[in-house]
């Protein structure tokens, strides 16, 4: 399908010889977008795994009251929350936890220096359609101050943004991947009229179309991977500078965006695509360009 | 194709460029195998459109061309490269690829018909050391000599011995002595079965060696027996072997 011997000189043309730079661009910009892609879906998998209790229920501590007080508030909002209907489990957070939580806002601090809110993680039946803002206001009126996180619906919000985002990464991909082969298609067509007259001697030696179709997609195919390899040895610098940013940023807000080694290994493919891309599109070029002549 | 069927045969063969007047008008005739003709024509008659017509490098606008039996007219485009194996062209600019060297150059029909390598090689040695170009194997056209270009471009349409060997004025760029060099190469072939078509202006070579001419003139064409076997008896009379 593929030859390396040519009969004719593509090497010499002077836009074939400006094709790999032009593919090494594209690459580039295509593996910041996959990586984008792989990134924010590993992301959004976290976060859809991650936390699994759509709903917390935050009783604020009461420093007045004391500890006893608080353990009854605490079994009150507990009865309140596992009788309500949808609920499948409530349970305490730990205290530890929930420092652990807190820590990127308040540093490393000691359990009795600040009064800690007691945190109720709450599972529901997801095939209920599951009503907070009620649950928030029957508690609300036995212990005041008591706050209902639906991370549903915020998750959800959040989610469906990062896919929005994907999708778009994804359709850049494909155009990108679209105007590879544009280019390719417009730089073997310039190939097949600089070489018109050599491809007639083939023709009339009686060289098959097929012939000449794998001499130019041979080229095109080491082009392809000429350029992917460009492409790529410049995105990976790029990429890890802005893994390092991200990880810098972070800092617990978001759980960390890192590649996955599958992640890595998709776009040690893109060379491989590229050059796959360049060579079927050329001799598809060749192919239906050669047919019009006798 | 049986023996007697012709290599080429025309029958009423118009040719015409876009919308230009017809360069060739009702051509008929038929080339029979073995056979060896000279085409003359004054200047702009129609010698290398009548041969681009017999290798397949244009369709007639009009008439039928059948070539070795096949009608060209309906031949799917997937037939013409066995046909077109069968044909050896040099043409009368030579048209060698530049980038290519000697042995490359005469190799191609070759490899254009996937024969292996180590085959080429042979044969494509063989062939150069008989036209005296072995030791400018591996040069490049550009760097040959017009009688050496001339050579290499005889080579390349002989190499994959053809059933039809075309040639466009090929002595058009060399003196008379290569010319008949080179005629003498295309009769030896002839001897073997090839079927030749010369091309030109030549009066010399065509009358001294004495074969069935093909004259073109005012669109049409006429064929002229050779004198070839009265010559013959002539060159016996005169070394009184009679
Ligand atoms: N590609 C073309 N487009 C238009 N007209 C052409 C083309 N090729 C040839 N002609 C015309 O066809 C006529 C015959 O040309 P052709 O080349 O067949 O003549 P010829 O007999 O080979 O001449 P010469 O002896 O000078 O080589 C000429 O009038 C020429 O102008
Ligand atoms: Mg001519």
């Amino acid at each position: 399908m593929f030859s390396r011997r040519t009969d004719l000189p593509l090497d010499k043309d002077p836009l074939s010889r400006f094709l790999p730079w032009l593919i090494a661009f594209m690459v580039y910009l295509a593996a910041l977008a996959q990586s984008g892609v792989i990134g924010l879906d590993s992301l959004a998998q976290r976060w859809d795994s991650g936390m699994a209790a759509p709903l917390t229920v935050q009783i604020p501590a009461d420093l007045e009251t004391g500890t006893a007080a608080n353990a009854r508030r605490l079994q009150i909002a507990l009865n309140i929350v596992s009788e309500y209907p949808g609920v499948l489990k409530a349970s305490v957070i730990s205290k530890d936890k929930v420092l652990e939580l807190l820590s990127p806002w308040l540093g490393l601090v000691e359990a009795a220096d600040v009064p800690l809110p007691i945190l109720i993680d709450v599972e529901t039946d997801s095939s209920v359609d599951f009503d907070a803002r009620v649950l928030s206001q029957k508690l609300a009126r036995r212990i005041p101050g008591t706050q209902v996180d639906d991370h549903g619906v915020w998750l959800a919000r959040l989610i469906e943004m990062v896919r929005t985002i994907e999708g778009l990464a994804a359709g850049v991909l494909l155009f990108i991947l679209l105007s590879a082969a544009g280019t390719v298609i417009f730089t073997t067509r310039t190939g097949l009229t600089v070489h018109a007259e050599a491809i007639e001697v083939l023709h009339i030696t009686g060289a098959h179309d097929r012939y000449i179709a794998k001499q130019f997609a041979g080229r095109a195919m080491s082009m392809g991977l000429k350029g992917g390899l460009y492409g790529i040895a410049l995105a990976i610098p790029t990429l890890l500078v802005l893994g390092h940013m991200a990880g810098r940023m972070e800092a617990g807000l978001l759980p960390d965006i890192e590649m996955p080694v599958l992640g890595w290994a998709s776009l040690l493919c893109l060379p491989l695509l590229s050059a796959f891309v360049s060579g079927v599109t050329a001799r598809r070029t060749v192919m239906r360009n050669l047919r019009r002549m006798l | 194709m049986n023996a007697k069927t012709p290599i080429a045969r025309f029958e009423n063969v118009g040719l015409r460029y876009g919308l230009g007047p017809e360069v060739l008008q009702d051509v008929t005739f038929s080339l029979k195998s073995g056979s060896f003709h000279f085409l003359v024509g004054p200047s702009g008659a129609g010698k290398s459109s009548l041969l681009k017509l017999m290798y397949l490098s244009m369709r007639p606008s009009r008439g039928l061309v059948h070539l070795f039996g096949h009608d060209i007219q309906t031949a799917t485009r997937d037939e013409l490269p066995a046909l077109r194996r069968s044909i050896g062209v040099v043409f009368q600019d030579y048209r060698l690829l530049d980038h290519l060297s000697t042995f490359d150059n005469v190799a191609l029909p070759l490899r254009v018909a996937n024969v292996k390598e180590q085959d080429i090689k042979r044969h494509v040695e063989e062939l150069l050391a008989w036209v005296g170009l072995k030791d400018h194997m591996h040069a490049r056209p550009p760097t040959l000599s017009g009688g050496q270009k001339q050579r290499v471009s005889i080579a390349r349409a002989v190499i994959s011995r053809p059933k039809l060997l075309m040639a466009d004025e090929p002595t058009g760029n060399v003196d008379d002595h290569m010319g008949f060099r080179l005629m003498h190469l295309f009769e030896e072939l002839n001897k073997l079965g090839t079927t030749v078509v010369v091309a030109t202006h030549n009066e010399a070579i065509v009358t001294k060696l004495g074969h069935p001419v093909m004259r073109i003139e005012g669109g049409g064409l006429k064929v002229i027996p050779g004198t070839r076997g009265k010559k013959v008896l002539a060159e016996r009379a005169l070394r009184g072997k009679v």
